[in-house]
């Protein structure tokens, strides 16, 4: 249970991370909080000649809000997403999912740069990421590129990120008020993996819901956007019908945990109970601004 | 692998260790500075045996490399106790409360109840217990550290006196 020899590297700043990026190819691995990539490394799952260490980075961790956007730097921890008030505030879907993240001495130190290129697709943040539509950006040493969130995830510990790429930080849309958001999961223990998950987004309009984000995680290889269940809502479909409909489609796989069938009827709950919350939350919220 | 000398604080000392950059924090304390309080068992983060604190925040010492922690200040369960040897508030609970029986995984749940109650000081039974989930104990049930987490808890917050050995109810 310990990792196979490599070489350390320690870079301060951006272009030094992309240098070594370029130089050691599919032989170097980006090391952000180490709460995935070590156990990887310890468990002999992975093994990389040299790990390029990006904790000493400062201009990757940071919050910044522009332009109807907050832009999370990649090395951000989880400890401050699930604790800072800003992000509560306006993206409040993405700190109560980050408060499901593992547990707090994993939060310390994990990040949200490092919990989206790893790509497990049981985490929570790859599907708020998903749901919301945010923005990654992403530098190498030929420039800079920004990735859609639908377009970022293609599989199991599996991303559109190249051997010299770097992610370096996340934006993600502050929706307009009243909005309702909810994270609903079903693991076998506190701080595990889920078995199934859903993240909820919801805004109102005059006339009813006029903008739904949501993504089930642990149902495939990568999160899964809800897109005709958020076309029902949108078209005013009972809540119930429109989490049966999405249940339905899922093709959850089977594993030691648990089968595709079980999945399946979890997440038809799991979406009723947080398609409801996050519909309950903006109503009291335009309830409280009418008033 | 080549070994390199770097610098830990760790207990408010100075120490010279000599590491490979694939050496975890949790062996450099335990083989380095021969600090065998920290204990590793599961080494890829699950049980918890072998959180430390860095820079006050608790952390898994097998996930941290010690090449990482040189410009942190590192507190091990050597580091909790008063120097005259008795226990911290935290470790007398555990003991009243009969909170451990082989005690292997012991340091792990101090040093995170430690940083825990650090920054949320007065939690309620569920938080508590949320807390202690990043911990793995295959002795006790956790019934008795439960207890001793409330218990800890309650003192630090004024609500019980330390007068006896008596098990709490």
């Amino acid at each position: 249970m310990k990792p196979a020899p490599f070489t350390h590297h320690a870079p301060e700043r951006v272009d030094e991370v992309l240098s070594l990026l370029v130089e050691h190819g599919d032989e170097a691995k980006v090391l952000a909080g180490g709460q995935s990539l070590v156990p990887m490394l310890a468990l002999r799952l992975a093994r990389f000649e040299h790990l390029v260490d990006v904790n000493r980075v400062a201009e990757l961790a940071g919050l910044s809000r522009a332009d109807g956007e907050l832009r999370v730097g990649a090395m951000t921890r989880h400890r401050v997403l699930a604790g800072d008030p800003e992000v509560d505030e306006a993206v409040p879907l993405l700190a109560r999912a980050t408060r499901k993240v593992g547990h707090f001495q994993i939060r310390t130190r994990g990040t949200l740069g490092g919990a989206l290129a790893h790509a497990d697709p049981a985490a929570e943040q790859p599907a708020v990421a998903v749901a919301l539509d945010a923005v990654m950006e992403v530098a190498s040493g030929s420039g800079t590129r920004e990735i859609p969130a639908d377009e970022f995830f293609l599989g199991t510990w599996s991303t559109a990120l190249a051997d010299h790429e770097l992610l370096t930080a996340v934006r993600f849309p502050v929706w307009k008020e009243p909005c309702g958001f909810a994270v609903e999961e079903v693991a076998r223990r506190s701080g595990d993996f889920a078995l199934v998950g859903v993240v909820c987004a919801v805004a109102l309009g005059d006339g009813g819901v006029d903008r739904a984000g949501i993504a089930l995680f642990g149902v495939g290889s990568i999160p899964v956007r809800a897109a005709a269940a958020e076309s029902a809502l949108l078209a005013g479909a009972p809540l119930d019908e429109v989490a049966a409909a999405a249940a339905a489609e899922l093709e959850p796989p089977d594993d030691l945990h648990a089968s595709g069938a079980y999945r399946r009827t979890v997440a038809a709950e799991l979406f009723r109970r947080g398609l409801t919350r996050a519909m309950e939350e903006a109503a009291s919220r335009r309830e409280i601004a009418r008033a | 692998m080549p070994e390199r000398r770097i610098e830990l604080v760790v207990n408010g000392e100075r120490r010279h260790v000599d590491v490979e950059d694939r050496t975890t924090l949790g062996d450099a304390l335990r083989d380095g500075c021969h600090l065998t309080g920290t204990h590793l068992a599961c080494e890829h983060g699950v049980c918890g045996a072998c959180t430390v604190l860095l820079d006050g925040e608790a952390v898994r010492s097998c996930l941290v490399f010690a090449v990482q922690a040189t410009e942190a200040e590192i507190t091990t369960i050597e580091g909790l106790s008063p120097e005259d040897g008795s226990l911290s508030p935290i470790q007398d609970a555990f003991r009243e409360c009969h909170g451990l029986q082989c005690g292997f995984c012991t340091p792990g749940f101090v040093v995170s109840l430690t940083a825990f109650l650090a920054s949320s000081p007065d939690p309620s039974d569920e938080e508590l217990r949320d807390a202690l989930t990043g911990n793995l104990c295959r002795c006790t049930g956790y019934q008795g550290i439960v207890k001793a987490a409330r218990l800890a808890t309650d003192r630090l917050n004024g609500r019980r006196i330390v007068e006896t050995t008596e098990v709490p109810a």
